[in-house]
């Protein structure tokens, strides 16, 4: 399956506990989307990863606030680096 | 059908409210305190109901201020006004069909920029609007500084601060809600911008929808709504118009399907320069309290030791607390009150006697003495939920969960079944989807409640002595065992392995506020001794007249009889007429196992019912009978929220139906089995 424009974007459930990274893209549907907003997780906004033990859910923090995130969601989320790291 | 269960309410009509009495609704996010700020401004005051065909509690109190009477209604948390479930739905078709006095909108002023995107909406709606921020010392604590004035200024709301830990702190917070309802002033409110090419859209969506009676809802906020692809105002605005009109207004739609993540990241910006004068962040790398309290907490493995020592504690300190409570009640209560009846009723005919003395206080008087032992676990659980540990119990769970196709959110309301199924079943609520609410639904009766914990851990030491803890944690993870595998194999047939998504706030840790504590138990408690005087008693009294009807002679009366006839299909479990019945009444409270064999075998109370019983049975029935009663089909009160819950009688019986197999496979293999072993 091809997924043109990934290249250089990472899955966020791939970032490691306490790096910084800005959220790039959130590709799922339109109820999701809409839960993921009203936390905080909109494209550009950065994301701290409190918690990844490489399985199960991760906790990140955005916008002040801690979010649990299950894995399969954090795979969805597609991040870039943030320079300030 | 009923199974529409969060359809809008068709009468969206302005109820006229009393004129002398202001209607204010409290609105916010989730994990906000609001319900500590209601208990607060309310009091004793309050009334807990529901709203009107749904099933979700509405909480309505009032308070009286500088002579003046206020209603106040709490709102269920939501995160947006984009309704996500029932609860959200309420919240939203309240706000903006109801049109209440005021809008308290509670703000965390911890988490400030997120909380604020519920004001973000709101403030776009015509009902006035005041911004509370609550959790002050929070924030604080969490290197955050807010000044309120600055905010105010900012938004063109009101604002201001509080901290809802003491009851004086409530004055600023009442003149401020009474001066915003009286206030002529109009501000002059700053709402979010919307993207140039989506006001187009939104200006075409409006010429459109102009033509027709939207109200009470503003043309503007539908217009949004629609942009957004809100499916409840989609399908509502789809239904009213003819369907080329339709198409034409879809048509603008469908070129900006992705316009809510646009408009969500214009809320935040909005956010962003509203708050920019109004707060100072604390500095970069600054570990809170919650971060190192959560490197424990929510660690994978340290994460579920520190639940098990947690859930162990709590039942712990529920059981070695609660059970001399109990006997201390059965002891100084019950039995003083039986002899005391049983005196003064000395001359009245034995019917009379029996059914008061025997029937009424031996039945519903040995139900409330479990009363301490849930009144710990409620508060246990309160307070575990008030300090934010519940969101880490979730968290750590998450993984297991997975094997039952649901997620972490799933294991709160199960291990409340631990209190009472009742409570369990309507806590479902929380999870976002309706797969993962069922299938938890259908697990839910497999927890064993406190009245079934009761229930086996009187009895295990009569039968079994000092062996009794290994019988009940055995029960106890025989149950669990069940639950997991009947979840695996539940999700492979029903829902063919799909999962739902898991996004949960994992709120700051905060000193608990005992008011809300002590306010969430006095409520539970109080629909417990409801039931018990209702329900339970009269089925004490049902039992106890069976028992005793026609004649008085216990050869042949219609409980016999009952038990006889069903007895063919207890033998196959080891279980005779007797316990058969006591099974069956158990379907109306589960407490009632107790009550009835303490009918049927002669005293309510007493060591006479205790030997007696001893001497009756095998341990290969007495095991049988306790592993059936801890899985049998969910009482009276769990059955009707069921039906309650997933609007449909299909998955009521398939639950009834699953249990009563599950419940009697497991008797008739315990019963054999332990016969066999010897």
């Amino acid at each position: 399956m091809i997924k043109p424009q990934i290249e250089n974007r990472i899955r966020l459930s791939e970032i490691n506990t306490g790096r910084q990274v800005t959220l790039a893209r959130v590709q799922v549907g339109l109820e999701l989307t809409s839960r993921l907003t009203s936390l905080g997780l909109t494209p550009g906004v950065k994301v701290q990863v409190l918690q990844n033990h490489g399985r199960g859910p991760i906790i990140i923090n955005v916008r002040g606030t801690h979010v649990a995130l299950g894995r399969g969601e954090a795979e969805k989320l597609l991040v870039e680096p943030c320079g300030d790291a | 059908m009923s199974d529409c269960h969060d359809c809008p309410s068709p009468d969206t009509q302005r109820k006229p409210h009393n004129p002398g009495t202001p209607l204010i609704a409290l609105v916010g996010q989730p994990n906000v305190g609001k319900s500590t700020v209601f208990n607060l401004l309310t009091g004793m005051n309050q009334h807990v109901g529901n709203w009107p065909g749904k099933t979700v509690e509405r909480k309505e109190g009032t308070f009286k201020y500088a002579g003046k009477k206020f209603t106040l209604v709490d709102l269920p948390g939501t995160y947006s006004l984009s309704a996500n479930s029932a609860e959200e739905l309420i919240t939203r078709e309240f706000i903006v069909t109801e049109s209440p006095d005021l809008v308290v909108a509670l703000v965390n002023a911890a988490s400030l920029e997120r909380s604020l995107y519920l004001v973000a909406e709101l403030i776009a709606l015509p009902a006035p609007l005041l911004v509370v921020l609550n959790m002050m010392d929070v924030a604080e604590q969490e290197g955050y500084h807010i000044e309120p004035d600055v905010l105010e200024a900012a938004l063109g709301v009101p604002v201001i601060a509080f901290t809802a830990t003491h009851l004086q702190n409530t004055q600023p917070l009442l003149m401020a809600m009474k001066t915003t309802v009286e206030q002529s002033i109009q501000h002059q409110r700053r709402i979010p911008a919307i993207r140039q090419d989506h006001q187009l859209v939104l200006d075409e969506v409006t010429a459109h929808l102009e033509k027709y009676p939207l109200a009470p809802y503003p043309v503007d906020w539908v217009a949004l709504k629609l942009l957004e692809g809100d499916v409840e105002i989609t399908r509502k605005i789809k239904g009213m118009m003819p369907p080329q009109e339709w198409e034409e207004i879809h048509y603008h739609l469908r070129q900006h399907d992705d316009a809510l993540l646009a408009i969500a990241s214009g809320r935040y910006e909005w956010i962003g320069r509203m708050t920019r004068a109004a707060v100072t962040r604390p500095k970069v790398g600054q570990i809170s309290l919650t971060d190192r309290l959560d490197r424990w907490a929510a660690h994978p493995v340290a994460g579920l030791l520190t639940l098990g020592l947690v859930l162990g504690f709590v039942f712990w300190l529920t059981f070695t607390l609660g059970s001399p409570l109990q006997i201390l009640m059965e002891n100084y209560l019950v039995i003083p009150a039986a002899n005391l009846a049983s005196e003064a009723l000395s001359s009245a005919p034995a019917w009379l006697r029996g059914s008061i003395v025997e029937g009424i206080i031996g039945g519903v008087g040995s139900v409330l003495t479990f009363l301490p032992i849930l009144i710990i676990f409620f508060a246990c659980f309160g307070f575990l939920e008030d300090v934010g540990y519940m969101a880490r119990a979730a968290f750590v769970m998450d993984n297991f969960m997975h094997w039952m196709g649901l997620h972490g959110k799933s294991f709160l309301p199960l291990f409340l079944g631990f209190g009472c199924n009742v409570p369990a079943v309507i806590g479902t609520r929380t999870i976002d989807s309706w797969k993962s609410r069922i299938l938890t639904i259908l697990l839910a009766p497999l927890v064993p409640c406190t009245a079934r914990m009761a229930v086996v851990a009187f009895l295990a030491p009569i039968f079994f002595g000092d062996k009794a803890i290994f019988v009940v944690w055995g029960l106890v993870a025989l149950s669990i065992v069940i639950l997991i595998l009947l979840g695996v194999i539940l999700n492979r047939v029903l829902f063919k392995g799909e999962r739902s998504a898991f996004i949960m706030e994992m709120p700051l840790y905060h000193i608990p506020n005992w008011r809300t504590i002590r306010l969430l138990v006095w409520q539970r408690s109080l629909s417990f001794i409801k039931k018990a005087g209702t329900t339970i008693l009269v089925i004490s009294l049902i039992i106890w007249l069976l028992g005793y009807l026609p004649n008085g002679n216990p050869d042949n009366n219609l409980l016999t009889k009952t038990g006889r006839f069903l007895e063919p299909a207890g033998s196959i479990m080891g279980l005779d007429w007797r316990l058969t019945v006591a099974l069956l009444t158990s379907f109306l409270a589960k407490e009632n196992a107790i009550a009835t064999l303490g009918v049927l075998f002669g005293s309510a109370a007493g060591s006479g019912f205790t030997q007696a019983i001893a001497a009756a049975y095998s341990p290969a029935t007495a095991l049988a009978f306790l592993t059936v009663s801890i899985l049998f089909i969910p009482c009276a009160a769990t059955v009707a929220v069921i039906r309650q819950e997933t609007g449909s009688w299909k998955w009521t019986f398939l639950n009834i139906g699953l249990m009563l197999f599950i419940s009697v496979l497991a008797g008739v293999i315990v019963y054999h089995a332990a016969g066999w072993v010897g």
